[in-house]
């Protein structure tokens, strides 16, 4: 694609909030390792940079009422959708200012508010989820989409393979993302999996499927934008691989033995961040103002980190807090019959966010 | 009141259910066409069509797991799990999604989905069709387990699992699927973790659930016949537990014997044995007893998975044996 039709058509702004949010998450990464050097984070922590141009092109033609499952190695997606660096950094902190209340940690952020639905740290594990929530968006006859982001390790599950069918016998209203990063752990996609070209594996279940640059954030997001169109007209789950690569360890643990310090430079010529500026300045961005956003930048995440530690921990008194919900069945003995509940139909309310509302106060009330 | 077997009066809830709120729906092998493998469904597709009345391929993990991103995405799905031993394909979605997800998220979603499942031995199925795996589930914090006996606690316990924002394991007993009892009319529930006393008693207490009660009442009236006067308790739920309905139970009759058709080594006749004696030990006049399953695999011989299964004889004896 030539630089300017690359960059036609999109707003300004829009191209500054594209690489604003990959050099966030750069920095916000980078930034993570050093707290997790420092002992402010513990656990496994999987870090995203080299692949900001594949999460961020396609969460920028989300709505926000799609919904988005992820994987483990998630900061990056949930960063992406808006959700606050701060409360990113103390969740990773074990904070309760954390996106999951301190619960959850680097694998498990999650944001209801903006239906970011969770990062999942069993491989494939959110992929069936993702086909239940697309069945409830069918069912409420809407025309949102779920997204659900795995890397090339999940496609080898069985998890996998039942999705994409369940999906593609249903129609069901799902983008189907494969961040093809090259390694599952230290393993080596070719090794392990039998079609090295991931998205025709979708082909077989019968779904529009293609594999795109992963690296490059406006490629990325022209695909993600043209499947979506498709499936928000009822036409079917898609699939997209984005070939794409991890600079740093699989996890902070990782001592690389598995592969060469000249394959790592070999992809970090093509770095997404870079790229994307070397495009910006061939269409008349100014130095300065790309600067300005690694300002922002650093700010932002000198923030993260200073509310992170500034942030409580949970009292202890909270440790069984969520392990049920509240019930109507908890009240039985004063609660009177619930109301019948009309599911929501678009064609009655296209007011979704409404009827979420509507639903999350009953829960309250329960 | 109705007399009814267990599967009308689980139907008859679930009908009534998807009448008043749309966002229930059903999913699971054969549960529309065919009418589910034990006839709990049959009549349902007719009634609400194929959207809601879902066959889903056989994918036991992808369609659980789907039924967890339904309760997310705002339905209340009823998953239907032909038998709980197909229900392994599916435990990662189960323990890993369902039961963690409200917990490991701060407490952001509920998780309101009912996976049914056919649970017990006795049939003659084989090894791999006969597990009475209850307790399993009862182990995991944030599932409910649900297993009633009879038709009254089965429309019951279904109708407070929808009111319920949790993932409700409800397991019923295949032996038990035609065993008829009465079902009161009319809006009415039972509540979870409140034992049931199925048969009144001053001598010693029996404890059973799912498939194991009515071996109990059978041992109760032979012990009748020697003026052994056995009360049996049907727990009804395992998560949550009546622990003070069994403890006060055994503060009454001195002696207790825990009944499963699940095996003995880490059954859950175990953990309640425990919370006996860490509760009532000075109440007891012999130690808590245990008659469960026989380790092995479950032999398709008819007398060899008989003699597998916990007897009536063998509960007689066990109450006996504390005198």
């Amino acid at each position: 694609m030539s630089i300017e039709k690359s960059v036609a058509g999109i707003p300004r702004e829009e191209l500054l909030g594209l690489l604003h949010k990959m050099a966030l998450i750069r920095r916000f990464e980078l930034k993570a390792a050093e707290m997790y050097a420092r002992g402010r984070i513990k656990g496994f922590l999987h870090l995203y940079p080299g692949q900001e141009a594949t999460g961020v092109g396609l969460i920028s033609r989300l709505r926000d009422d799609d919904y988005i499952y992820s994987h483990y190695r998630e900061h990056g997606h949930a960063l992406a959708r808006g959700l606050e660096p701060k409360a990113v950094m103390a969740e990773l902190f074990g904070k309760v200012t954390g996106v999951s209340h301190g619960l959850g940690g680097s694998m498990h952020l999650f944001d209801h508010s903006r239906r970011f639905m969770g990062g999942y740290a069993i491989v494939g594990g959110q992929l069936p989820l993702a086909c239940g929530t697309a069945l409830a968006i069918q069912q409420l006859g809407t025309d949102n989409v779920t997204v659900a982001i795995f890397g090339d390790g999940a496609v080898n599950e069985g998890s996998f393979h039942e999705s994409l069918n369940l999906a593609a016998i249903w129609r069901l209203p799902v983008l189907f993302v494969c961040e093809n990063n090259l390694y599952g752990m230290g393993t080596h996609v070719s090794r392990v999996t039998a079609t090295h070209d991931i998205y025709r594996r979708a082909e077989v279940y019968g779904m529009r499927s293609e594999q795109v640059d992963g690296m490059d954030v406006l490629e990325v997001r022209d695909h993600v934008d043209q499947a979506l169109r498709r499936i928000r007209k009822h036409e079917g789950p898609a699939f997209i691989e984005a070939m794409t690569y991890r600079y740093r360890g699989h996890s902070m643990a990782d001592p690389e033995f598995y592969r060469e310090k000249s394959e790592v430079e070999r992809w970090r010529r093509q770095d997404p961040i870079n790229r994307f500026k070397d495009v910006l300045l061939r269409a008349d961005f100014e130095e300065e103002e790309l600067e300005a956003i690694d300002e922002r930048v650093d700010a932002e995440v000198e923030d993260a980190v200073r509310f992170a530690e500034q942030s409580r921990f949970p009292p202890i008194e909270t440790l069984t807090q969520h392990v049920y919900a509240p019930s109507a069945a908890d009240l039985l003995e004063t609660a009177e019959a619930p109301e019948p509940v009309q599911a929501e139909k678009r064609e009655e309310s296209p007011d979704r966010e409404a009827g979420e509302k509507a639903s999350a106060s009953e829960h309250e009330a329960a | 009141m109705a007399e009814l077997a267990i599967r009308d009066a689980l139907r008859d809830a679930i009908r009534e259910q998807m009448v008043i709120d749309e966002r229930v729906i059903v999913m699971g092998e054969d549960v529309g066409a065919y009418g589910g493998s034990y006839g709990v469904t049959k009549g349902l597709l007719d009634e609400f069509g194929p959207e809601r009345i879902r066959d889903t391929p056989i994918s036991e993990l992808a369609f659980v797991g789907a039924g967890i991103g339904a309760a997310i995405g705002g339905l209340r799905p009823i998953i239907e799990i032909m038998t709980i031993n197909f229900s392994f394909l599916a435990l990662d979605q189960i323990i890993n999604n369902a039961s963690k997800i409200h917990y490991m998220f701060g407490g952001q979603v509920p998780v309101p989905v009912i996976i049914r499942m056919a649970s017990g031995a006795g049939l003659s199925l084989g090894a791999q069709h006969s597990h009475s795996l209850e307790g399993w589930f009862a182990h995991i914090p944030g599932l409910k387990v649900v297993c009633p006996s009879t038709a009254g606690d089965a429309k019951g316990l279904l109708r407070t699992a929808f009111e319920d924002n949790n993932p409700i394991i409800f397991i019923e007993n295949t032996a038990l699927y035609g065993v008829k009892g009465e079902v009161p009319e009319g809006d009415y529930r039972v509540p979870f973790g409140e034992v049931r006393i199925a048969r009144e008693g001053s001598d010693a207490t029996v404890i059973g659930y799912s498939g194991s009660v009515p071996q109990a009442l059978g041992a109760a009236d032979r012990l009748a016949e020697e003026d052994i006067e056995a009360e049996v308790l049907d727990l009804r739920t395992l998560q949550p537990l009546d622990t003070h309905g069994v403890v006060e139970s055994v503060r009454k009759t001195h002696r207790a014997v825990v009944v499963e058709h699940d095996w003995r080594s880490g059954g859950f006749g175990a953990e309640l044995a425990a919370r006996i004696q860490e509760l009532a030990f000075d109440d007891l006049d012999a130690p808590v007893a245990r008659v469960a399953g026989v380790e092995v695999p479950m032999p398709y011989s008819f007398e060899l998975e008989k003699a597998a299964l916990p007897s009536e004889a063998q509960v007689v004896d066990a109450v006996r044996a504390m005198f």
